[in-house]
């Protein structure tokens, strides 16, 4: 393999720091006890202590992670099953039709999926507010739990089946003990994706969000719109926190369940 | 094959359910609404009004600026995953590259506030160098650069992933028969690599097109976009039939772009996000 030069290390450096300048940018002034997010003046915590206190942004965390949770859960439920139902499929006609159709939303940009779910929703009288944005997280996050599924439905050998079939295992037992085991890692995959699918989303909410109710994403929107607040910034340092964690949890199991496939545990 | 079609039905009515409940009747009621003026009467003057004047500066500017923001983009993401590629241990610089994308979006746009502000520390440099301060936020170039760095992970991700696909062994191929870096560049890298890159500008352009909120906080309301456009009827003018022209326009668009942009392998890896 050839070398890496000086000049793609220092433009790699460069990529670098631009990528997580304004993250630690936000993170440093979160420590600030000026007011705003130039001339440090001295060290404080005084803005963490604040979201701490701040009963509605509380409200509002709690909020955005019952969400995120809920529809994770629901959609990679929905996911799986939408995933079986494509790989059983025995047209292929049929089969191409119902994938390019899950691919719809994902490609679909967020103004679209938002102002068309706002008509939907209003039209068939669902209340805006949390089932509303509950119920447009759980949309948007089935097709990726679908993607992440089907090709660990592709690498099952169909034999598996036979076999368990052959052994006298019932289909509840084929489904419990076969396949699920088999994809666990695509659903895994799939419930982290929908996940900060989920946590990330503004666009979607700002549309289908009612008065009463608002996911962090959407407040912090509405506080950007009025100016610095350093709030933000120690918000910032913890979501900063959050996430890493979970990038780094993801990719570690990610590395652990790459391992081949030797057998169904217990 | 099993034979258990009730099971089948079980597991298929949820995702059918899906289907056609948020992919296929919101399609349907946007194309609807599009046929409907404010009061409620069937009219085409939405589509009359689409091909104003108005409309169509917007629709070129949203253009423009949707592929500037790609340009540069690509401009600044193909060399990165290419020495990406390069290096030792390249996942886990990959993996650094992608975390700032699961940042949430909107701290990221509201550091950018804080750095382009009149008092923030690119002033300051502005200022240190001679040029003094200068207003970058609510700019065209603040816009642009702002989506680009929002954007640049995505494309990065599937140029990573067809270079690394790559074979070596053509590169040597190239420079044994007397390819210059250049020629080999351009005559094997580049038309391999080709699919990666036109994944990267699909997950770039479409999204480009219908940004709102980085137009509202970045560029003051100075860029309208087709997204802003949406936005502003739905949610603002409540104009649902003029915002439902509109997103007639954008899915049409992005049909064009997705079949313009559609390789033959469609294995675009995930794992950072596209949105």
């Amino acid at each position: 393999m050839e070398r890496i030069g000086k000049l793609p290390k220092v433009f790699l450096a460069v990529v670098f720091i631009i990528l997580y300048a304004p993250i630690f940018y936000l993170i440093f002034y979160s420590f600030n006890s000026g007011g705003g997010m130039s001339n440090f003046e001295s060290f404080t915590l005084e803005h963490y202590a604040a979201v701490f206190e701040d009963k509605r942004l509380i409200i509002i965390v709690i909020n955005t992670i019952v969400i995120a949770l809920l529809s994770a859960l629901l959609s990679t439920a929905i996911g799986v099953m939408g995933a079986l139902a494509i790989y059983f499929m025995r047209n292929k006609k049929m089969r191409n039709a119902v994938l390019s159709l899950n691919n719809i939303l994902m490609v679909s940009p967020d103004v679209i999926i938002g102002a068309s779910f706002l008509i939907l929703f209003t039209l068939i009288g669902v209340k805006l507010g949390f089932a509303s944005v509950l119920i447009s997280h759980i949309a948007f996050s089935i097709p990726i739990v679908v993607i992440m599924v089907l090709p660990k439905l592709a690498e099952m050998n169909p034999t598996l089946i036979d076999a368990a079939l052959d052994l006298g295992a019932s289909k509840k037992d084929i489904m419990k003990r076969v396949i699920i085991p088999f994809i666990q890692p695509g659903i895994f995959a799939g419930f982290f994706l929908a996940l900060t699918y989920s946590l990330d989303d503004f666009a979607v909410t700002f549309f289908v969000t009612g008065n009463g109710f608002t996911t962090l994403s959407v407040e912090i929107y509405s506080m950007a719109r009025t100016g610095i607040s350093l709030t933000i910034n120690a918000l910032s340092g913890l979501i900063f926190i959050v996430t890493a964690g979970l990038v780094i949890g993801y990719y570690l199991l990610n590395q652990k369940l790459k391992t081949p496939f030797t057998g169904v545990r217990k | 094959m099993m034979k258990n079609n009730n099971l089948r039905s079980i597991y298929t009515i949820p995702y059918a359910v899906w289907i056609l409940l948020f992919v296929l009747a919101p399609i349907g009621l946007i194309v609807y609404y599009s046929f409907f003026d404010l009061s409620g009467n069937f009219t085409l003057m939405n589509y009359k009004n689409f091909f104003s004047s108005v409309y169509l500066t917007l629709t070129i500017s949203s253009f423009w600026y949707a592929f500037l923001i790609t340009f540069f983009s690509l401009l600044i993401a193909y060399p990165t995953a290419y020495f990406l590629t390069k290096t030792k241990h390249k996942q886990l610089w990959l993996l650094l590259i992608i975390i700032p994308s699961w940042i949430n979006l909107l701290l990221k746009t509201y550091a950018f506030i804080g750095l382009m502000g009149l008092y923030g520390p690119l002033n300051a440099f502005l200022e240190m160098i001679g040029i003094g301060k200068q207003q970058i936020l609510f700019t065209d170039f603040s816009f642009v650069f702002v989506s680009v760095y929002i954007f640049i992970p995505f494309m990065i991700l599937p140029i990573f992933n067809a270079l690394d696909r790559l074979n070596p062994a053509l590169i040597d191929a190239s420079r044994d028969l007397g390819a210059n870096s250049w020629t080999t560049f351009k005559r094997v890298i580049w038309p391999l690599t080709i699919n990666g890159v036109k994944s990267g500008v699909q997950v770039v352009f479409i999204p480009a097109l219908s940004l709102f909120m980085i137009t509202r906080l970045i560029a003051g309301n100075k860029v309208i976009t087709l997204g802003t456009a949406i936005e502003q009827q739905f949610l603002v003018t409540q104009n649902w039939g003029m915002g439902s022209t509109i997103a007639v326009f954008l899915i049409l668009f992005m049909f064009i772009i997705m079949l313009v942009t559609s390789g033959n392998e469609r294995g675009m890896k995930v794992n950072g996000k596209n949105r």
